[in-house]
């Protein structure tokens, strides 16, 4: 038991070493001292500016509220979209400070046009059915959605979740034809929570975050697909301390409980 | 002699601005424009295919509008009850609605689940949301009200004195209304027509909520467009490029009859 804990105390020390300045971040930082955090050599303030992919929403709206907390006179502002809309939009110029990504190739495509630098990968995140609570057209696993007569909303093609779809049904070798190709993930929720489709393929976290609006259709391993999250603070930011101690924040081990209670696992 | 022909310069400085405005962003476009990969671009079926759908629903759209909006706009413009004033403020309400606002109440009311589209399902089997139909009821929804707002102020305006001299001859209220008060009113029909055309061609909110995008079925080049600049800006480019020159070919083809029709009495 004693040794467990020290163990969990070491990961949590070795994690807030590769973080360069998150300490009042971990959980032991703040635990311990009552008094306002160690006190770290740039101040933390100002507006981070977070694009974040659409199936982030639920959690970095939560680890965003808990690093405004942790750091007094900070404010984070999230711009939620499609991965690859939100890299097109960082590669022509928009303010951002840090980027989070579902997919590397996005990230890739930032990096690429040298709007961000030294990504790393913080959560991985894996494909479920959403079905509406009634689930209409009886949909019992992915083979269902190649049916004729089931309405099917997926992402499109260029967004990850659009991509890892269609990793899914090549493993699975079958042929869906969706009715509609969303703009991003939350789109595809919507869709299927307002029963105008009968089945969605979304995130994992998508289904756990939408609670009693959608049910879940499990995809099993062996055809399921993920995709990885990579975070970068951006070089043209202008308040490169606190983008550092938010992207910092993501990759400790209290924005990984976060991220693993909204279902995200560890890439 | 001076004073006459001079404008004065608070007048002309921000119209020069607002001209400058209006063109910069055009100008822009035509710069950017890949033009020596524009023939691939356009050959694409999905090109071909969404400038089909666009052309096809905004027409569409237009001769529902005509259809229903032109008598709308005649009760509108002639009723004398009460609560006319109440709808004329409530149809004319999606002309400041936002689209995307639009295309959530259409879900609402005439999708699957929505409170006529529920029935309209279950009696027929028929859904409206992700079908090319669904694409033209959410382009009437959003232009619709430009032509009626259009065509009732023609209505309003028209002299009177036309449609009681038919009467007296012994026209009926009908003959009256097609023979008289509609060519009376042409020039605004026109214009009326155009806007709501224009509108329909542009609209992108209400469609993607309500009909979905799936290329071929309901993706319009708006939709194309805008998805393709998250994967292929070039492309976006070059589809903006098209619904420029689409917009310009119907205000070029419109325009003489236009300003003719504007001119005679």
């Amino acid at each position: 038991m004693n040794r467990a804990f020290l163990s969990l105390t070491a990961v949590a020390l070795v994690l807030t070493g590769c973080g360069s300045s998150g300490a009042p971040g971990t959980s032991a930082a703040r635990a311990t001292s009552a008094s306002p955090g160690v006190p770290s050599a740039p101040a933390v303030s100002g507006t981070v500016n977070v694009f974040a992919a659409a199936s982030l929403k639920e959690a970095f709206t939560a680890l965003g509220t808990s690093f405004e907390a942790a750091h007094p006179g900070t404010k984070v502002v999230f711009n939620f979209g499609p991965s690859s809309g939100l890299a097109t939009q960082i590669a022509s110029g928009a303010p951002a400070d840090v980027f989070a990504s579902a997919s590397t190739k996005s990230m890739d495509q930032v990096v690429k046009a040298g709007a961000a630098a030294a990504p790393r990968d913080f959560a991985k995140n894996t494909m479920e059915i959403a079905v509406p609570p009634k689930n209409p057209a009886g949909i019992a696993g992915v083979s269902d959605l190649a049916k004729p007569g089931v309405k099917v909303a997926l992402c499109q093609a260029a967004v990850p979740c659009g991509s890892t779809a269609a990793t899914v049904f090549g493993k699975a070798r079958i042929m869906v034809t969706p009715v509609t190709q969303e703009v991003d993930v939350k789109a595809v929720l919507s869709k299927v929570s307002l029963g105008e489709v009968d089945a969605g393929v979304v995130y994992v976290t998508d289904v756990l975050a939408a609670g009693e609006k959608v049910k879940g259709v499990v995809i099993p391993a062996d055809v399921n697909a993920s995709t990885t999250y990579p975070i970068a603070t951006l070089p043209k930011s202008t308040n490169a301390v606190a983008a550092q101690a938010f992207t910092d924040y993501v990759l400790s081990t209290d924005g990984g409980a976060a991220l693993a209670a909204a279902g995200f696992v560890k890439p | 002699m001076q004073a006459r022909g001079a404008l004065p310069w608070p007048l002309t400085v921000p119209a020069a601005v607002a001209a400058a405005f209006l063109l910069v962003p055009l100008v822009g476009l035509l710069v950017r424009a890949p033009w020596r990969g524009l023939p691939r671009v356009l050959a694409t079926t999905e090109v071909v295919q969404a400038l089909r759908l666009s052309l096809l629903g905004a027409t569409a759209a237009t001769v529902i509008s005509l259809a229903l909006g032109v008598p709308l706009a005649w009760v509108l413009a002639r009723s004398r009850h009460r609560g006319i004033a109440v709808l004329r403020a409530l149809v004319t309400l999606p002309l400041v609605l936002p689209p995307v606002v639009g295309g959530v109440a259409l879900l609402l009311a005439f999708g699957r689940q929505g409170i006529v589209g529920r029935h309209l399902d279950a009696a027929t089997g028929i859904t409206l949301p992700f079908t090319t139909v669904g694409v033209v009821v959410a382009e009437t929804f959003v232009a619709m009200p430009f032509l009626v707002i259009t065509v009732e102020g023609a209505f309003r305006a028209a002299d009177r004195g036309y449609e009681e001299a038919a009467a007296t001859l012994g026209a009926s209220r009908l003959a009256v209304f097609t023979r008289v008060t509609l060519p009376l009113v042409g020039p605004s029909l026109l214009a009326g027509s155009v806007l709501c055309f224009a509108r329909a061609l542009g609209e992108f909110g209400a469609t993607i909520t309500f009909a979905g995008n799936f290329p071929g079925r309901t993706q319009t080049m708006p939709l194309a467009v805008y998805l393709a600049l998250e994967s292929d800006p070039e492309a976006a480019i070059a589809l903006s490029l098209v619904l420029l020159l689409v917009s310009v070919a119907v205000l070029a083809g419109l325009r003489d009859r236009w300003l003719h029709a504007g001119s005679t009495p």
